[in-house]
């Protein structure tokens, strides 16, 4: 086997690896794109919320291998459903509790739901303990396949690919498709006026903001399978979840998408070629670059306010 | 004179704020406090000197920053650097492979002293240092994203990501840093003695004397041009843009001032503490600061400083009395401070406090003379009468947005 | 106390049994008639919070905040260690009552708790602290106090206090046994280090590198740091693949090595095609990474719950008892557990509760109850311990399969620096 055949393969497997940072960016900000597309609000508390998802999954997982053990290598698909369930209806009372009250004022939703979200890891640490848990993973989830003799494609890389590629269209056709979708732009676009017409806009803020809810849980859930379970797993991803935001810009699902691939592949590179902490470094300094060269976000659409 | 005592002091109700809280800091706690809980409070000084440029820079120039920890931290490594060096003398290093370089920098190979750190060893220069490296960045930061209009939750994510670039450079630089571990062991300032308990009080009272020097400081930057301009731009940004004035110059000053306090808190703070770490630079320490400064009020400078000391003896006394219970705490303090009194502790003086004293002497004053003299109960109102609202535009004039109204 | 301070190792079960008899008229006394035999004013002279009835230490640890994953167990195995103490008579006829503080996972909390625990609460000892950063945060606060701190954790080394003593093991201890064991396990010669990016890992790897390229006369042929809290580790598994190292040695710590071994399983980087040998993953970690995601792979540590000796069949079973069939023990919780007792019999050779004597009387101070067998304090205020290397298995519990001499703590290894 000669070096070269070999480097491909590597080459080969990296490019996967941009391809699945990609979409583990996507899938952790895809929510919260929504809730600030439509309501200009960064709810801090996103975080708790994947970790809502990782629990569920912990929680189904326990209860499989102790009541149905023969259910195993299929509960992790009721695990989804069940963490966007309950994701979605801690959503929808945290938006009634507390984010409409704070609508006009989107830079204290940012306190506001970082209190939020201390009070929502002292509860996962008060109900499963301060320790870290493993849901036990479907075997068929945690292996790889072998296209070649040299190139490894892990199986978990490929669910999560799968499964953004299925929420983001789902996501799409929602907002562009459906009637729902139409009442959320025309907010997004112009609030008073879509009032005026008839669009119930504080209903469609709720239902936005659950649904941003819903699918963190949804993600929470599909990192059980390469990332950890704790009180605090959530706060590991969401600054990189916040910048993917941002510098997509308010508003634009293709923005989204568009920053999770530029902070992906940059970082997915610069790791291949130096140090963790310097590439990380490097990732961050060039989102806030484009930021300063593109203040509102790589695509942004324009909003009356 | 006069205007110096209207403009500085705010007034006769300024004054006695400023009075009342210099009364609090240099007479009650210090003979109230034992010496240990006194040094805790020395330390929640410094915080309050961010927590007041939070104000400046928040409060009346709308500019949210998540990155003040970054320049609370640059202040504090400046001091830091030039404590460790003084700590690490030839003699008491004398163990290590290099003597006389830090203990840190012996451990990790490095066998001379970094470039950067030579001017450490002068305290003038440190000085100089602990306000024009943050001062520096900030400019920096600040032209960078102010004269490309970037601003609101942009500009507050962006400044999270730096202070996220700083600790992990911080952290990765261990042998020229300290590492994650910070730099630690500092004994002597110039020969003196910091951790000794008349050190302490002494330290406590400069930082209060520097706070209230800060906070008038901070008053005369409100009364003046440039105060109103902020409050303007604050609120409707192109009128001002429009009235011919170049609005990222003045956010670029008001952000620069909001880093000088931070840096100034910082070494203090290193000098109260006795070590500096990058756990102070990130992300989580850069949002409890901005929630100090909602807690206090963030239109309300010596409010700063209450709700600095307030949330910080809270989270003392919560995690000592309940130590897995206290987050609930505190969460649901932030959590309720935003939603129902976006003033803070100063916004709760005006609109409840002082109109209750008001009108308690108001009675008294019925019950003393003929009722029909007592004087009508708003107008005697100190602190709303005065240097109310300093904006040309009245605040929330025509804004979609209802804005908090300015106290002090 | 009559102790024997003279005796040797070899000596132990003549002194184990004089002991035992000199115990005997101690146990028939009630408790207050042995606090009588220790008055307060001769055994604290330093105006510590010792009554005739009641001594009182402090417990330092992060209840909350991302370290409260880690330091749970250690609150756990002391709080176990001072109820047995308790039980059993309490240190010189006195109860032990515990003043438990939270860190917070914040360096400053831990330096302001730490003296108001010295300087307010006036306790005789503390046990606390997890990572290096509250040690070093704590450290000048128990200098300049004159407090007593016990160090569960394993630790970089570069450090030596009177005022604290060092359970856990230092680097070269834990480091050294493993290499030599692997290097002639599996004939390896090339080494990949890995570690999060902090001083633990960037140390250790440092010795580590050190033995590797000068004794071992082996290659390192990659070196990586990631920041703590690093979820994706796609690009370094595929450095580790490109490289073919014979060994991966591997620190990582916290919520990134759980991301680090899944995506390792997931990779097709297994037992059976990687030997990995690390120094950062014990039962507790094994909870959040799942057995299944680590089987087979090396860990080299002083204590293991499988440990098949009867102190620690006792212990294990205590800690079940009081903490639930399913709580794992781990090698921090273990040296946790050691801190209590090797406090209370520094404080019965001396005699006296206070810092200064104990100190003086630790050096020496063996303990043979300790559940990962026999320990000393040494000179240097670190203990004299084994090395084990165990094989993780699916069940989330290593099989040990081998374990070193007795080793000599050496704090400033000489040629490691």
């Amino acid at each position: 086997m000669s070096w070269f055949s070999e480097f491909g393969a590597i080459l080969a497997m990296q490019g996967f690896n941009g391809l699945s940072v990609f979409c583990v960016l996507l899938l952790m900000a895809l929510g919260l794109a929504i809730i600030f597309g439509q309501m200009g609000v960064i709810n801090m508390a996103h975080g708790e919320f994947l970790t809502i998802g990782a629990y569920t999954t912990y929680l189904f997982s326990s209860l499989t291998t102790s009541y149905a053990p023969a259910f195993a290598p299929y509960y992790f698909f009721f695990a989804i459903a069940g963490a966007f369930l309950i994701a979605f209806c801690v959503g929808y009372l945290v938006e009634w509790g507390l984010i409409r009250h704070l609508y006009r004022r989107p830079l204290d939703t940012l306190l506001a739901t970082w209190g939020l979200s201390l009070v929502m890891q002292q509860a996962f640490r008060s109900t499963f303990g301060a320790k870290e848990v493993s849901a036990t993973l479907p075997d068929w989830l945690m292996g790889s396949v072998k296209p070649s003799e040299s190139i490894d494609i892990p199986i978990n890389g490929l669910f999560v690919m799968g499964l953004t590629v299925i929420l983001t269209g789902m996501l799409a056709l929602l907002l562009y498709r459906s009637q729902w979708g139409l009442r959320v732009r025309a907010t997004t676009q112009n609030r008073i006026m879509s009032g005026a017409v008839g669009i119930n806009t504080r209903r469609v803020d709720r239902i936005t903001f659950a649904l941003g809810c819903g699918i963190a849980g949804i993600a929470g859930a599909a990192f059980t399978t390469i990332g950890s379970t704790g009180p605090t797993s959530g706060s590991l991803y969401i600054v990189d979840t916040f910048l993917t935001v941002v510098l997509g810009g308010a508003a634009s699902l293709a923005g989204t998408i568009a920053s999770a691939f530029t902070i992906a592949q940059t970082q997915a590179t610069a790791e291949f070629f130096m140090h963790g902490s310097m590439a990380k470094v490097l990732t961050l300094s060039a989102v806030v670059l484009i930021l300063m060269m593109r203040p509102q976000g790589l695509f942004s659409i324009k909003v009356r306010r | 004179m006069k205007t110096i005592y209207r403009n500085v002091l705010g007034g006769k109700a300024g004054t006695l704020d400023v009075l009342v809280l210099a009364a609090i800091l240099f007479a009650v706690f210090p003979f109230a406090l034992d010496p240990f809980r006194l040094s805790l409070l020395g330390k929640y000084l410094c915080y309050a000197f961010v927590a007041v440029g939070l104000v400046l820079c928040w409060g009346y120039g709308g500019i949210l920053s998540l990155g003040q920890g970054v320049f609370f931290g640059l202040g504090g490594y400046c001091m830091a650097m030039y404590l460790k060096l003084e700590a690490s003398d030839p003699v008491s290093t004398k163990i290590q492979s290099t003597p006389g370089i830090p203990d840190f920098m012996d451990w990790n190979q490095i066998t001379s002293l970094p470039w950067f750190w030579e001017p450490f060893k002068s305290l003038p220069l440190t000085v100089i240092a602990v306000l024009l490296v943050p001062a520096l960045l900030a400019f920096i930061i600040g032209v960078a994203m102010f004269k490309r209009r970037v601003k609101d939750v942009y500009f507050s994510i962006v400044t999270q990501a730096i202070a996220l670039i700083l600790s992990v450079l911080i952290i990765g630089q261990q042998g020229m840093t300290g590492g994650v571990n910070g730099i630690t062991d500092l004994k002597t300032l110039h020969g003196w003695d910091i951790r000794s308990d008349s050190a302490k009080y002494i330290l406590y009272y400069a930082s209060g004397v520097l706070l209230i020097a800060g906070i008038l400081f901070g008053r005369f930057l409100i009364a003046s041009k440039v105060g109103k301009l902020l409050l303007a731009m604050r609120d409707k940004e192109e009128r001002v843009r429009f009235s011919g004035y170049d609005v990222a110059n003045f956010k670029v000053f008001v952000f620069v001032v909001a880093a000088l306090f931070a840096a100034v808190g910082g070494a203090l703070f290193t000098l109260q503490v006795g070590f500096m770490s990058p756990s102070f630079v990130g992300i989580v320490p850069s949002i409890e600061m901005v929630i100090f400064a909602a807690v206090g009020g963030r239109m309300s400078l010596i409010g700063a400083v209450y709700g600095t000391l307030l949330v910080n003896f809270g989270k003392t006394y919560f995690s000592e009395t309940f130590p897995s219970l206290w987050l609930y705490f505190m969460g649901g303090l932030f959590i309720l401070v935003v939603m129902l009194f976006p003033n803070g502790i100063a916004g709760l003086m005006d609109s409840h406090v002082r109109p209750w004293l008001a009108r308690r002497r108001g009675a008294r004053l019925r019950n003393a003379e003929t009722p029909a003299d007592a004087p009508p109960v708003d107008s005697s109102l100190p602190g709303t009468a005065t240097v109310r609202s300093p904006s040309p535009l009245a605040p929330g004039e025509g804004a979609s947005t209802p804005r908090v109204q300015p106290a002090h | 106390m009559p102790i024997d301070e003279s005796s040797r190792i070899k000596n132990s079960r003549r002194r184990e049994v004089l002991r035992v008899i000199a115990a005997l008229p101690l146990l028939a006394l009630p408790l207050s008639a042995l606090a009588q035999q220790f008055p307060t004013t001769k055994v604290n002279t330093t105006k510590l919070a010792v009554t005739d009835g009641e001594v009182t230490v402090g417990q330092l640890h992060s209840a909350t905040g991302t370290m409260a994953i880690s330091e749970t167990g250690s609150i756990q195995a002391e709080r176990l260690a001072i109820d047995q103490i308790n039980a059993t008579g309490g240190v010189l006829g006195r109860k032990i009552k515990i003043i438990q503080e939270d860190g917070a996972s914040d360096w400053p909390t831990f330096a302001e708790k730490a003296k108001k625990l010295l300087v307010n609460d006036r306790v005789a000892a503390v046990f606390g602290c997890w990572t290096s950063a509250s040690r070093k945060a704590v450290l000048p606060v128990f200098e300049k106090e004159n407090g007593m701190l016990y160090y569960p954790t394993f630790y970089e080394g570069l450090e030596q206090s009177k005022n604290v003593i060092y359970t856990g093991q230092e680097a070269t201890q834990q480091i050294i046994a493993g290499l030599d064991w692997i290097a002639k396990q599996k004939n390896a010669k090339t080494f990949f280090l890995i570690g999060s990016d902090y001083i633990w890992p960037r140390t250790s790897n440092k010795i580590a590198r050190k033995h590797i390229e000068n004794v071992l006369k082996g290659k390192v042929v990659g070196e990586e740091y990631y920041p703590l809290g690093t979820t994706q580790f796609g690009s370094l598994i595929n450095k580790i693949k490109l490289q073919k190292p014979d060994v991966v040695y591997a620190i990582v710590v916290g919520g990134s090595n759980v991301a680090f071994y899944k995506q390792l399983k997931a990779a097709g980087v297994t037992s059976d095609k990687q030997t990995l040998l690390t120094i950062s993953v014990t039962e507790d970690e094994m909870l959040g990474i799942g057995g299944e995601n680590v089987e087979g792979f090396y860990a080299a540590m002083k204590y293991f719950q499988a440990l098949d000796n009867p102190n620690n069949k006792k212990f294990v079973e205590a800690f079940k008892a009081k903490y639930g069939e399913k709580s794992v023990i781990g090698d921090v919780t273990q040296a946790a557990y050691l801190g209590p007792w090797l406090w209370k019999a520094a404080v019965e050779k001396a005699g006296s509760f206070d810092i200064d004597k104990i100190a003086a009387a630790s050096p020496g101070i063996e303990l043979k109850i300790a559940p990962e067998g026999y320990v000393k304090i040494h000179d240097n205020h670190h203990l004299w311990s084994k090395t084990r290397i165990g094989v993780a298995q699916k069940d989330g519990q290593f099989k040990v399969v081998y374990e070193s001499g007795l080793i000599e703590p050496n704090p400033f290894p000489k040629g490691y620096q």
